[in-house]
C-alpha cells in the first residue's frame, strides 16, 4: 500500500504548474505509514470539510483538514488526504471483513441445520418455495416438445429399484385407491382406454436425456373413469383439477420404489401409463407391464412396474425426495 | 499533487462483493451437479483434446462425488439471490448512469487490443486514464451478458416444458445445458484474468472497490 503511494508521489515530480508551493519531494517524507501513526482518534471524523480549503476545492470528496494549521500547502493536503484515506479504508475493510465473517457464519449455519429428508431445512424450504412458484406458473396446456421417429435415441436402462426378481407379470393388477371405492384393474382394462403415442424427451436429473417413443393410456383418461375426490369430499372431475385432492402417489408391487405427483402434473395430457416403448412392449427392465411416462417431470418420476395408484390430499412419499432431492421435480 | 477521487459507488461495491460468494456457490453447486454426468470435452470433430471430467477416483478424492442432491438444493436456493443481485446491479447502472462507463463504445474494441498488447508487454503506451478502459468495458459488459445467458439457459433446463419456447431458442435441452456449462467455464476464465489484473494493477485500484475512492495524481490547472 505504501509502496504504491510512493510510486505515485514520485510521479508527481513531473507535474508542472502547481498553484501552491511545490512540496513534491517533501510529500514523500510527510507520509506517515500506518505503523508510525499514533492511534487515531474519533475526533478526526468530525473535522471541518473541504469548503474551507482553497487548494483542493475541486476535489469531489469532502476532506477533513487539519484543525490547527491552515491547509495552505500541499503537504497539509496530503496529510489530510491520508487521514481521509485511512478513515475510509478502516470503514471499508471492517465492513468487508465483517461481511466475510457473516458469510462464513451463514454458510456454517446453513450446513449445521437439522435435515428434513436428507437436506438441511432451509434448503428444503427453498425447494418448497420453488415448487409454489412453479405451480403458480404451471399450465397443463403447455406441452413438452415432441420429436420425429428419427430422433429416437438408444433406450438406456437406468435403475432397477422396485423391480424385484422373479416377478410374475401375469399376476399383475393395478390397485387404485383414494377414490369413491378401491378399484382393481387388469392390463386389458388399461388397453381398453384410448391409446396415445408420443415421442418425447426423458430428462434425467443427472443431466442426460434420451428421446423415447411411448404408447399407452393417458393417466387423465383413467382418472376420468375412476375420478379422485374433490377436497371437500364430493365426487371429483378431472376437468376441474383445482377442486381435486392435490396429489397422486404410485408404488411398485414390492414398494421398493414410489413416487408422489401433484395433481396437475398427473392429469397433464402427456402423462401416460405406458405399456409400449419404441414400438415394442415394455420390457421388464423398463417396467413391464405398466410404467409411467411423465415428461413434465424428471426421469426419476417415471416409475416402473406400477402396482398401485392412490389419490390423496396428503403429500405421498417419494423415494428420491427422501434422499435429499426436491419432491416436485417438475419441468 | 494528489487527491482522492470517487470511483465506485457504494451500491456497485455491494453488488460486486455480494456477487463474489454467490457466484462461487453457484459454480460449486454446479460442479456437484455436473459430476453426475460430466460429458463435455474440448476437441475438434472426433478428436478430443481433453475431457471436462476427472477419473472417478479423483472426483471422490476432491469430495465432489455423490453430492448431486446437495448440489441441486444449493443451486436452486442461491439462484434467486444470484439473479436478484445481478438484476439489481443492472438496474442500478442504468438508473444511475454508471452504464456509460461500462458499455463499450466504438473505440473500445481498438483500445481493448491496445490494452491487451500493453499487458503482454508488446506495446509501450499505457491504457488511457479513464475509469474503465476499452478492454475493461468489453469484459465487464460481456460478463453481464454472460450472466443473463446463465439465467436464461438455466431457466431453459430448469423448466424445459413451461418455458419450452426458451429451450427451443437455445437449440433444445442439451444445447441449453451446453451453453449453461460453457458460460460457467467463461466465469472461471474471467475470474482468473480479473484477479490477475487486479493484482497487477495494485493496491490503490483494489482498495477503490472496497472503500470507493482512489488516490489519483492530478495537475492543478
Amino acid at each position: 500500500m505504501i509502496d504504491e503511494e510512493k510510486q505515485q508521489v514520485a510521479g508527481s515530480e513531473l507535474e508542472v504548474g502547481k498553484a501552491e508551493t511545490d512540496a513534491g519531494p517533501e510529500i514523500e517524507l510527510a507520509f506517515p505509514t500506518s505503523d508510525q501513526r499514533p492511534a487515531t482518534s474519533d475526533s478526526e471524523l468530525a473535522l471541518p470539510t473541504s469548503d474551507q480549503r482553497p487548494a483542493t476545492s475541486d476535489s469531489e470528496l469532502a476532506l477533513p483538514t487539519s484543525d490547527l494549521r491552515r491547509a495552505t500547502s500541499d503537504s497539509d493536503d496530503e496529510a489530510a488526504i491520508q487521514r481521509e484515506l485511512r478513515r475510509l479504508s478502516r470503514r471499508g475493510f471492517i465492513t468487508l471483513g465483517a461481511g466475510a465473517l457473516a458469510t462464513a457464519g451463514a454458510w456454517k449455519w446453513l450446513h449445521t441445520r437439522p435435515k428434513i429428508d436428507g437436506v438441511e431445512w432451509p434448503l428444503r424450504r427453498g425447494f418448497q418455495v420453488n415448487e409454489k412458484v412453479a405451480e403458480t406458473y404451471f399450465r397443463t396446456s403447455r406441452l413438452t416438445r415432441t420429436f420425429a421417429q428419427s430422433s429416437i435415441t438408444n433406450a438406456r436402462i437406468n435403475g432397477g429399484l422396485g423391480l424385484g426378481p422373479n416377478y410374475d407379470a401375469s399376476t399383475w393388477r393395478l390397485q387404485i385407491s383414494g377414490g369413491e371405492k378401491p378399484v382393481t384393474l387388469t392390463m386389458d382394462d388399461i388397453r381398453r382406454l384410448p391409446k396415445t403415442t408420443m415421442i418425447t424427451e426423458l430428462r434425467c436429473i443427472e443431466g442426460w436425456s434420451i428421446v423415447v417413443k411411448w404408447a399407452g393410456a393417458r393417466l387423465s383418461d383413467l382418472m376420468s373413469e375412476i375420478p379422485p375426490p374433490n377436497r371437500d369430499g364430493s365426487r371429483g372431475n378431472v376437468r376441474f383439477p383445482s377442486k381435486l385432492v392435490r396429489y397422486v402417489g404410485m408404488e411398485t408391487p414390492d414398494r421398493g420404489y414410489y413416487v408422489g405427483l401433484d395433481m396437475e402434473s398427473a392429469i397433464h395430457p402427456q402423462t401416460l401409463l405406458a405399456y409400449e416403448m419404441n414400438d415394442r412392449p415394455l420390457t421388464w427392465q423398463h417396467g413391464a407391464p405398466l410404467g409411467l411416462a411423465i415428461p413434465v417431470k424428471y426421469g426419476v418420476k417415471n416409475i416402473k412396474r406400477i402396482a398401485s395408484i392412490r389419490y390423496s390430499d396428503v403429500r405421498p412419499a417419494d423415494f428420491w425426495a427422501e434422499q435429499g432431492y426436491d419432491w416436485y421435480l417438475g419441468h | 499533487m494528489k487527491r482522492l477521487e470517487k470511483k465506485h459507488p457504494l451500491a456497485i461495491r455491494w453488488f460486486h462483493w455480494l456477487n463474489f460468494p454467490l457466484l462461487m456457490v453457484m459454480i460449486w453447486s454446479g460442479l456437484l451437479i455436473y459430476w453426475a454426468n460430466p460429458v463435455y470435452r474440448v476437441g475438434l470433430g472426433t478428436h478430443t483434446l481433453f475431457k471436462m471430467a476427472l477419473p472417478e477416483l479423483r472426483w471422490e478424492k476432491l469430495g465432489v462425488a455423490f453430492r448431486l442432491a446437495e448440489g441441486l438444493s444449493l443451486h436452486f436456493f442461491f439462484m434467486w439471490f444470484f439473479a436478484i443481485n445481478g438484476v439489481l446491479y443492472v438496474l442500478y447502472t442504468l438508473i444511475s448512469g454508471e452504464w456509460r462507463y461500462l458499455v463499450p463504445t466504438r473505440r473500445s474494441f481498438v483500445e481493448a487490443i491496445q490494452v491487451t498488447l500493453h499487458d503482454l508487454h508488446l506495446r509501450k503506451e499505457a491504457p488511457p486514464e479513464r475509469k474503465f478502459n476499452g478492454a475493461q468495458q468489453i469484459a465487464y459488459t460481456a460478463i453481464i451478458l454472460a450472466g443473463l445467458g446463465s439465467l436464461l439457459t438455466g431457466l431453459a433446463i430448469y423448466k424445459p416444458v413451461q418455458f419450452a419456447w426458451l429451450t427451443f431458442l437455445f437449440g433444445g435441452y442439451q444445447m441449453a445445458r451446453w451453453f449453461h456449462f460453457w458460460l460457467t467455464i467463461g466465469y472461471v476464465v474471467f475470474f482468473v484474468i480479473h484477479v490477475a489484473q487486479v493484482i497487477k494493477t495494485g493496491w490503490n485500484n483494489f482498495r477503490a472497490m472496497v472503500i470507493g475512492v482512489e488516490l489519483r495524481e492530478v495537475s492543478n490547472d
